[in-house]
């Protein structure tokens, strides 16, 4: 059957027709769509795990145990995941294993722009990239056969662009594919004997496998028309671009394997092209090892390390016309991303920017709190990082920060690496006060249950971790739990634990207003003999509410009647239905 | 047939992923190659949002750069000004004339720029703007923006009114068909 998917759909399609039955992942845009379209097949088992390296290891017991697995998750998920990566590259595999790992070059919802071939490069593990939706599902299938004849765990790379641009795929039946499991101590007891022994067959394996880099139909030539003298060698996403500026016209040759690179049927192509460009986004892996087996390329010096390509950045590059456009005096004013209408996180957050608190963030959807008008941000570098820096900034600062200095953590991003933060508050006491803000879903990447939430991937009920349990049992005294709506109970809160001398944790508890049971009320207006257009409403933020002719006016499309505006008006100006 | 783009732009939040969803379904069952790209995660948030839409005998890239977009379609009318530049020479802009404020807007840091559609006619763009949010309404949800949008879209191209009905029906909850056919409708014949 042909159908119309994105990158991730059919990634996932291609897994469940190889004969997958487990992935275990954690979220992370661009990759979660891999994992939520694989939770849709019924004959197979499918889960969010708290974080990467929970998930990885998870898939590397599926393998184990003689079932062909999977893992999915973004760039910097892969990060977190390193650990076990490397040591699988020693062990190998028993059923096949794959790696979904997707990268966001432009950084379109992502806090860096790392390339994720040096991981393959790094741990010595085969990768695939594919350059549409159909090589993602064909490529699957490859992959699991490479993981298994060179017992490998086997990665493919997809990027924002391949993961979510949808194109015609044709769809096959599945295959289910079973190893025995034997016990084998020397290949899977990763102790220093056994490692040593297994370390020669990892430099073995990337020979063999540089080997069918030379001849897999997954690096093929385009010859071209002869009408350029000169070759491009590209991959992923580039490839399209370059197609879409030189046709058939251009002499390319098309990258499916990206580690490890072949080394003759580059010389060769490098012979008979004459001057060779590589294009690709981010780093120059490609060119460098051209470079190495002695191929003369053009690569970064006309390419950019940074943000996405187009066919525009090709063909500027190659000095073709540019297209005629048109261009506006105004200037438009930007639209940045910001917190929805209601989101309970806005009072937590107007409150700590009121009392001028330090606030350490995380990653999530609060990370949009760091927008004006709150502003209310210090710090954000990963999942996790608030609250061990927050142990951190409070160690050098004493008692100069500790009253005044917070941390900000989502519920999922708590259960993924915030937890080991707290333990350390509470192991090595620091006077910290640590803010969940609990709203009962992962957010930003687009509402996955989470082991909070009571819920698994299929919206079953699961295991249920409860937060201020967890809290007082890894030695935190203080647990006060607080409804983000009531910004006076906020305000009371917050500072009654700053001021205590020990750790504490504030559960700012509200679910996500777009989670489908949380019904919105009637939309609040305001009444224009009152308002007198202080603006004291403004700096709350709430994009329902803007100003007009003098007075402030709510958007009725978009106010979800939450009504934590009006206990912020000094003239009662907010009025709700029927009033 | 050389490639034809269309772009849907708008505010993350305000239903572009069922106008693409539509036309995807459309173009193929019209037998062409089709590329639709657009970005998920923190721009939906509210944010500025792109689609892009590409059909034709061979479509490669899943970005539409400066100067190529046949169609913008608006859902927001300062979103139809920021993306002009992608429109190619003797393209057109159909776009709703809702006007949701920018944080910046809102909070006093940038002005709206009202006029912004006269500006783009003075410069002579083809601009077809449409009151979609009170054509939505009428037709029983102002959720149905993006389908009277893609009504007045259809009016360009030569495929078959009921062909975009059908699309309708298999991409839209039974509940909301009729909805969406009277927006649609309305998108079409105003």
């Amino acid at each position: 059957m042909k159908e119309l998917m994105i990158g991730n759909a059919a990634l996932a399609r291609g897994l469940y027709e190889a004969g997958c039955s487990v992935i275990s992942s954690y979220p992370g845009t661009p990759s979660t769509e891999i994992t939520e379209e694989f939770a849709k097949f019924n004959d197979t088992y499918c889960e969010w795990a708290p974080n990467e390296k929970v998930a990885m290891e998870t898939a590397f017991g599926a393998s184990l145990r003689g079932k062909r697995s999977a893992c999915c998750m973004k760039h910097v998920g892969l990060n977190v995941a390193a650990d076990p990566l490397f040591t699988m590259s020693y062990t190998g595999v028993n059923a096949g294993m794959v790696i979904c790992v997707a990268d966001d070059p432009g950084m379109h919802s992502s806090q860096n722009e790392q390339d994720s071939r040096h991981y393959a490069v790094a741990a010595k593990v085969p990768m695939l990239e594919p350059s549409d939706s159909q090589e993602a599902l064909d490529f699957a299938k490859v992959a699991y056969e490479i993981s298994e004849t060179f017992d490998t765990p086997v990665f493919i790379k997809m990027c924002t662009r391949v993961a979510h641009s949808q194109s015609i795929t044709q769809t096959g039946e599945r295959t289910l594919v079973t190893k025995e499991y034997v016990k084998n101590p020397k290949k899977y007891i990763m102790a220093p004997a056994n490692a040593i022994a297994r370390h020669p067959f990892v430099e073995e394996r990337t020979a063999k496998l540089t080997e069918y880099a030379e001849t897999s139909p997954l690096n093929r030539v385009e010859e071209g028309t002869g009408e350029y003298d000169f070759g491009i060698i590209t991959s992923s996403t580039s490839y399209q671009y370059v197609k879409e500026v030189f046709g058939d016209k251009a002499a390319v040759l098309k990258l499916g394997i990206v580690n490890p690179l072949p080394v003759n049927l580059i010389k060769d192509f490098a012979r008979k092209a004459g001057k060779v460009y590589v294009i690709e986004e981010l780093d120059p892996i490609i060119e460098t090892h051209c470079k190495n087996i002695g191929v003369n390329v053009i690569g970064k010096e006309k390419f950019s390390m940074m943000g996405e390509f187009s066919q525009k950045t090709i063909a500027k590059a190659f000095g073709l016309e540019e297209k005629e456009s048109v261009c506006l005096d105004t200037a438009i004013p930007v639209r940045p991303p910001m917190m929805c209408s209601g989101c309970p996180h806005r009072g937590m957050y107007y409150v700590l920017a009121k009392n001028k608190i330090t606030v350490l963030g995380d990653i999530g959807c609060y990370t949009l709190g760091s927008m004006p008008p709150l502003n209310a941000l210090d710090m954000t570098l990963c999942m996790g990082a608030s609250v061990s820096g927050l142990h951190g900034y409070n160690k050098a600062g004493g008692e100069e920060t500790e009253n005044k200095t917070v941390c900000v953590i989502g519920d999922s991003t708590f259960m993924h690496s915030g937890v080991t933060g707290l333990i350390n508050i509470a192991y090595n006491q620091s006077n910290s006060t640590v803010i969940i803000l609990d709203n009962s879903i992962t957010g930003m990447t687009g509402h996955q249950q989470n082991p909070t939430t009571g819920y698994n991937i299929k919206g079953d009920p699961a295991g249920k971790v409860n937060l201020e349990s967890l809290c007082h049992s890894v030695g935190i005294h203080s647990v006060r739990v607080v409804d983000p709506y009531d910004l006076e109970e906020c305000e009371r809160v917050v500072k009654e634990e700053l001021a205590k001398n020990e750790p504490s944790v504030i559960i700012s508890r509200r679910p996500c207003v777009l989670l489908k049971y949380v019904k919105p009320k009637k939309p609040l207006h305001i009444n224009p003999d009152k308002c007198r257009g202080c603006k004291r409403c403004m700096k709350f933020g709430c994009p329902s509410i803007s100003f007009r002719d003098k007075h402030a006016v709510i958007d009725n499309t978009l106010c979800i009647g939450c009504g934590v505006c009006a206990s912020l008006c000094p003239f009662d100006a907010f009025e709700s239905e029927g009033e | 047939m050389a490639t034809k783009n269309i772009m849907i732009v708008g505010v993350g939040g305000q239903g572009s992923l069922l106008a693409s969803k539509l036309l995807g379904r459309l173009l193929v069952d019209e037998g062409f190659d089709v590329k639709v790209s657009e970005v998920h995660g923190m721009s939906q948030r509210g944010g500025s949002v792109v689609t892009y839409v590409k059909f034709g005998d061979k479509a490669y890239s899943p970005i539409i750069e400066e100067g190529e977009a046949d169609f913008i379609v608006s859902f927001e009318k300062i979103e139809a000004a920021r993306y002009i530049k992608n429109l190619r020479k003797g393209g057109t802009v159909i776009v709703n004339t809702q006007q949701i404020d920018p944080m910046p807007v809102i909070i006093g840091n940038a002005e709206y720029p009202a006029d912004i559609l006269d500006e783009m006619k003075a410069k002579g763009v083809h601009v077809d703007d449409i009151d979609a949010l009170s054509l939505a309404s009428q037709a029983g949800s102002a959720k149905a923006c993006n389908i009277v949008l893609m009504g007045r879209l259809a009016k360009y191209f030569d495929i078959p009114y009921e062909k975009w009905e059908s699309a309708i029906e298999k991409c839209v909850k039974p509940n909301f068909i009729a909805i969406n056919k009277k927006a649609f409708e309305l998108g079409y014949h105003n």
